[in-house]
């Protein structure tokens, strides 16, 4: 296999930070799928449609407008760096936060249709049991969206693996810290080394087939029973 | 409802019917964008031909013109890919010839932070350094090659951010996330003088030339446009402005 330890290095850093940035959006994508589902706050619409806006930018205008909001200059750039964190540009965290933002979809919606398909009733029925809110949470509602919260950790891991745009716009390309298996397969392209672009590019090709056939097949076994 | 189609349609045909002069579609390298922009007026005021520009890395306009990218003329940032693409005949031959010589430039968005020999680099005083990819890149070639001049290769490789191309480099300085770059002279310099921040314009002697080539792509052969366009950039008005940019020539 023509893979070199570099390209080693970009793979294991793609799982990490697909599997950090799923692990994070889970903690957020939760609760704010739940204040969606539940809410009847004129907010819901405008923040539905926040929440949505990265399935139809392109990467290049989240990555952007990400580098202008995390540069020195910037919002976001301006805060980490009165906290004494530096610029989030050029690093591993940086590409957490873009991948946050790039993915919050993927994640937050299928859990807040699992929310809203369970409906009122289990949650009153819990509340007649004198079921806390916190309690109706976590041992009612949480159980029973559990497809849902698993299609989000699937869909988030595999969409943030396949990000490509953004890590572009704020990355550097540095090894070990911004150097993904995309952009390392893009480096492969542009060098003319087509052989481990496939090899590169195939791995991911099968991997993403074999991810959303387990959700596809998971899917179909719960429409049966 | 007919009539308002058969009127959509004529607008749409229109343009193609009444252009009577040629069309020439060119790729050209990054670093050439915007004296590019200012030839590309100034020869469809000259000769009334058209010019469409795309733009991109060298690396990757090989690519697609290699793949059959509908390009007449190619404009590259180096010698050695339009010497390629000759090799494997997707050129007509004994058309290449150098349209500019790049300057290299260590440039800064603040005022005051690069001086006039580059001592800068030697101190702390940036956290990132943006060059452009030197695999595919001849500008970051030329910066690595800079650094090694100056044996600073390996004290700078942790603070180096790589920019997939020469734009995108210079993108990452103008922001302010890297402190410096190295980008071409042509993105700071017009007119003669450096546009805004601090740079130091990097002696030519510090890396091998950025010799950047011309050629005749095999599907503009028989396109009046693209040989026109190829002696206007040997003509004076062009190397004019050329020269306007900070390239030799």
């Amino acid at each position: 296999m023509p893979l070199s330890a570099a390209d080693f290095a970009a793979i294991w850093l793609t799982l990490q930070l697909a599997g950090l940035t799923t692990a994070l959006l889970l903690l957020i994508g939760t609760p704010l799928a739940w204040w969606l589902a539940r809410t009847r706050s004129r907010l819901k619409a405008p923040i539905g449609a926040l929440v949505a806006m990265p399935l139809v930018l392109p990467p290049t205008v989240i990555g952007f407008y990400l580098l202008v909001a995390m540069g020195p200059q910037g919002p976001v750039g301006a805060l980490t760096q009165s906290l004494g964190l530096g610029t989030l540009p050029f690093t591993f965290s940086g590409l957490v936060v873009g991948s946050l933002v790039y993915s919050l979809p993927f994640v937050v919606q299928p859990i807040q249709n699992a929310f809203e398909a369970m409906g009122d009733r289990p949650l009153e029925v819990a509340a007649t049991l004198r079921a806390g809110p916190f309690d109706r949470f976590v041992h009612v509602a949480l159980p029973l969206a559990r497809p849902g919260l698993i299609t989000a950790s699937v869909l988030g891991f595999a969409h943030t693996l396949g990000e490509f745009g953004v890590v572009l716009m704020i990355g550097g390309n540095i090894p070990d810290k911004t150097r993904v298996v995309s952009v390392q397969i893009f480096n492969h392209v542009e060098a003319m080394e087509y052989a481990q672009a496939h090899w590169l590019a195939g791995g991911m090709l099968v991997f993403s087939f074999v991810i959303l056939l387990t959700l596809q097949s998971r899917g179909r076994s719960r429409m049966f029973n | 409802m007919r009539p308002l189609f058969t009127a959509l349609l004529l607008c749409l045909l229109l343009p193609a019917t009444s252009a009577q002069a040629g069309k020439v579609t060119v790729a050209v390298a990054a670093n050439f964008t915007a004296p590019m922009q200012a030839i590309a007026d100034a020869f469809t005021e000259d000769t009334g031909h058209q010019l469409t520009p795309a733009f991109g890395s060298t690396g990757q306009l090989y690519a697609q013109i290699s793949h059959g990218a509908p390009f007449d003329v190619f404009l590259a940032a180096d010698a050695s890919t339009p010497a390629k693409l000759e090799a494997e005949g997707r050129t007509v031959t004994g058309s290449r010839f150098t349209y500019a010589t790049g300057a290299l430039a260590l440039w800064s968005a603040q005022t005051g932070l690069v001086d006039a020999k580059g001592a800068v680099l030697h101190s702390d005083r940036f956290q990132h350094l943006a060059i452009a990819n030197p695999k595919t890149a001849p500008y970051g070639l030329a910066a690595l090659q800079v650094m090694q001049g100056m044996q600073l290769s390996d004290s700078l490789a942790p603070r180096l951010v790589e920019g997939q191309s020469i734009g995108q480099t210079y993108q990452f300085v103008a922001s302010g996330n890297a402190e410096l770059g190295f980008v071409a002279l042509s993105q700071i310099y017009r007119n003669g003088e450096l546009s805004s921040g601090s740079a130091w314009q990097i002696p030519t002697a510090l890396h091998d030339p950025i010799r950047q080539d011309a050629v005749l792509l095999q599907r503009g052969a028989n396109n009046p446009a693209a040989r026109a366009l190829l002696a206007y950039l040997q003509g004076e008005r062009a190397k004019t402005i050329i020269r306007t940019f900070g390239y030799q020539l």
